[in-house]
């Protein structure tokens, strides 16, 4: 390794903290996908595989990929729930991989709510 | 694709010395088969913290984004983690931490008491780094206070920084850090050391060991900060060779911060030199005195030297030294970068910042515990401890180990700072809280004690190498029933002149733990002494061995624990004993529930 300077320690600081965003730092978005048996059976690990390689593929640090288990409403699956920090969760249904991309693209990348595939705002623990 | 994979989850797991002893690194081996098994080896990641400070309840694992804690996870709980956690997205009830009071399972770390009460300056990193990653401390604002005093600072701002913030030894003695310092500063004989004290010895304590084997990099950037402000470009590291995970772990982060130099020469490229170096010592409980760990560390005999003159002129091959210990070096880091402002604004009048303990002995929730000064004992005890398991009653705690004293009930309520504790007997010292219940005799937990300091007094002055051992046979003889009138009196006179004609800090010290349990005992030494008899029912020698007849609840739990097959007892019929056979070893008072046993 090669000696750092001041502007180096300040740049690993940065880059570090984006692979330990998940332990309780900074995160501007959150996205959860359900996977209960009902949600892995219409295929929720197609859909989080899809938002990893997305994820990795923009180096987005900021952004938090997490399951949960069944929402409930199991005839629409797979759902997710997009977070975007300072606003309501929204819940997406019979999401797939186009569906999921386009998501990803303007609701956590862009974050405007893509409402022709949006279900409500909320999550099943709160009603907003 | 980037270069390292997108990990969407990440188990914390404590790898702290009381987490592997109870198998963590099993649990881990066991979560990486099953993740490998379901592909999720590039989707989850496993990182090896410090000490979590939950040793009771370990292993312990916690898995982030959600931060849901588990604890005393077996290796065979591995698949259903994985199943139902990682995969599903679902808690996994039956390994989460129950909480008596609440007779409920917590999900959540800050919802347990043991940790919402506790407030992290010298723990802020565990166990959310990974101890052996430097990247992961630097991201943690590791080294930005090294890198802010040698760029924004001069020495003498540094040491007026660190002398504003009411900073003092955790060590035990308390002296004021930055004084030690600015002392340090005014010599001008080159070459300066610095050296680290991560010599702990007490009984129960194990607050060193935790900072340095959980976050190495805060105590090497720490002796960096006292190296620029005093002058010096050598420190020395002084650990026991009991602490081979600690040595491991600081071995690598010295190279570490060497490979990026953050250790070495022109640190930073700001022109400051400072390395350092790892002494191991032997382990004797002496050489955690200052004059006698720079002996041990010149390759001599560790023996206290007289004083003047004091280390910061003379002390490591007679230059000019300074000897903080492993927390006080822990606290620069947040010092410098938070201002001396903010960590004064903690804590009490004289005593400031936090303290870290480590909390042992009879109370539910051992473990290691930062809290701020000023905190309670009671707190300590009861709120962050959780109380005394098996439902007994509180009796006392012993802090400052073998040179501190007992506090008793009653006294509960003594705010935890270096003068408060020394005006009631006791001492804040390095750290080490022992809770000890009824079923404790305070005579034996003295001669314990006691028998610790005989076997540690270097043997240089007379009242601290003959004194104690008269002291320890004198405590033996009334713990064996053969205690006579005026041997309380005898050893109050004799623990004053320990204390008072012995050089060093531990001989001056060393009778403390025998004057305040009289002080607070007293009515147990009368009774071992004139009665015969020990009311905690510990020594041996003072139990009668018989079964109170109108206590007895026929339960039998006496006769089927008895290892000697001494117990007389049939259903519904009271136990007898037969002293024929009996080996007083206490296996059935200890199982008496009903105490029919005297």
């Amino acid at each position: 390794m090669p000696k750092i300077s001041i502007e180096d320690l300040k740049r690993i600081k940065e880059e570090q903290i984006g692979k330990m965003v998940l332990r309780g730092g900074r995160y501007r978005a959150k996205v959860t996908v359900h996977m209960g048996t009902c949600g892995i059976a219409a295929g929720a690990r197609d859909v989080m595989t899809l938002f990893r390689e997305l994820i990795a593929e923009k180096e987005m640090q900021d952004v938090i990929l997490t399951n949960s288990g069944c929402a409930g409403l199991c005839a629409k699956e797979p759902m997710i729930t997009v977070e975007v920090i300072d606003s309501a969760p929204v819940k997406y249904v019979l999401v797939d991989r186009e569906k999921a991309k386009k998501i990803f693209e303007e609701h956590v990348i862009g974050g405007h709510v893509v409402e022709d595939y949006a279900l409500a705002i909320g999550s099943e623990t709160m009603a907003v | 694709m980037c270069a390292s994979p997108y990990y969407r989850m990440q188990i914390m797991m404590c790898a702290g010395t009381g987490c592997i002893a109870s198998g963590s690194l099993d649990v881990k081996n066991a979560l990486e088969r099953e993740l490998a098994k379901r592909n999720l080896q590039n989707e989850v990641q496993i990182v090896m913290t410090g000490c979590n400070g939950f040793c009771a309840m370990g292993p312990l694992v916690v898995i982030y984004p959600d931060g849901i804690f588990y604890n005393q996870v077996k290796p065979e709980h591995a698949p259903v983690i994985v199943e139902e956690h990682i995969l599903k997205g679902r808690v996994v009830e039956k390994l989460l931490f129950k909480d008596e009071t609440v007779k409920g399972r917590v999900p959540l770390m800050k919802d347990i008491g043991f940790f919402g009460l506790q407030r992290l300056i010298v723990l802020r990193n565990r166990g959310l780094i990974d101890a052996e990653n430097i990247d992961e401390y630097i991201a943690r604002d590791g080294y930005s206070a090294l890198a802010k005093a040698i760029t924004e600072m001069t020495p003498e701002q540094v040491i007026e920084e660190v002398k504003k913030s009411g900073l003092r030894g955790r060590g035990g003695g308390g002296f004021p850090t930055g004084l030690k310092w600015e002392e340090c500063r005014r010599y001008d004989n080159f070459p300066k050391y610095t050296i680290c004290n991560g010599d702990e010895g007490d009984p129960g304590a194990f607050m060193d060991r935790s900072v340095m084997e959980g976050d190495p990099h805060s105590v090497l950037e720490g002796m960096a900060i006292s190296g620029y402000a005093i002058g010096a470009e050598q420190g020395y590291i002084y650990v026991r060779a009991e602490y081979p995970l600690a040595i491991q772990r600081l071995q690598k982060a010295i190279e570490d911060a060497r490979s990026y130099g953050l250790l070495g020469e022109n640190i930073l490229d700001k022109g400051f030199d400072f390395d350092i170096a790892i002494a191991p010592g032997a382990g004797a409980f002496v050489c955690g005195e200052s004059t006698a760990l720079m002996y041990s560390i010149e390759g001599k005999r560790g023996m206290p030297r007289i004083k003047p003159p004091r280390s910061a002129e003379a002390g490591l091959w007679n230059q000019p030294t300074n000897l903080n210990n492993v927390e006080t070096f822990a606290n620069l880091n947040p010092i410098i970068l938070n201002g001396a402002d903010w960590f004064a604004s903690i804590g009490t009048e004289n005593s400031k910042g936090t303290k870290v303990f480590a909390l042992t002995g009879a109370v539910i929730n051992v473990g290691l515990v930062e809290v701020p000064m000023g905190t309670s004992l009671k707190t300590l005890i009861f709120d962050i401890g959780g109380g005394i398991p098996k439902k007994r009653k509180f009796k006392s705690a012993q802090i400052g180990g073998p040179s501190g004293g007992c506090i008793p009930l009653g006294m509960e309520d003594v705010q935890i700072d270096y003068e408060s504790l020394q005006g009631v007997g006791a001492m804040m010292g390095s750290g080490g809280v022992v809770v000890m219940d009824e079923a404790t005799c305070m005579v034996d937990t003295a001669r314990f004690f006691t028998n610790f300091s005989v076997d540690e007094s270097c043997g240089k002055c007379t009242p601290c190498r003959e004194g104690l051992k008269v002291m320890f046979d004198k405590l033996t003889d009334i713990v064996e029933g053969r205690g006579q009138e005026g041997d309380v009196e005898f050893l109050i006179e004799l623990g004053h002149h320990i204390n008072n004609t012995s050089h060093c800090g531990l001989g001056k010290s060393a009778a403390n733990p025998v004057l305040s349990t009289i002080r607070y005992f007293r009515n147990e030494y009368d009774a071992h002494i004139r009665d015969k008899r020990c009311p905690a029912l510990v020594c041996p020698d003072l139990i009668d061995f018989e079964v109170i007849e109108e206590k007895c609840k026929m339960c039998g739990m006496c006769f089927k624990n008895c290892p000697s097959d001494a117990i007389v007892w049939e259903k519904k019929k009271v136990a007898w004993i037969d002293r024929s056979k009996c080996t007083k070893c206490r296996t059935c008072i200890m199982n008496c529930k009903f105490g029919a046993i005297r």
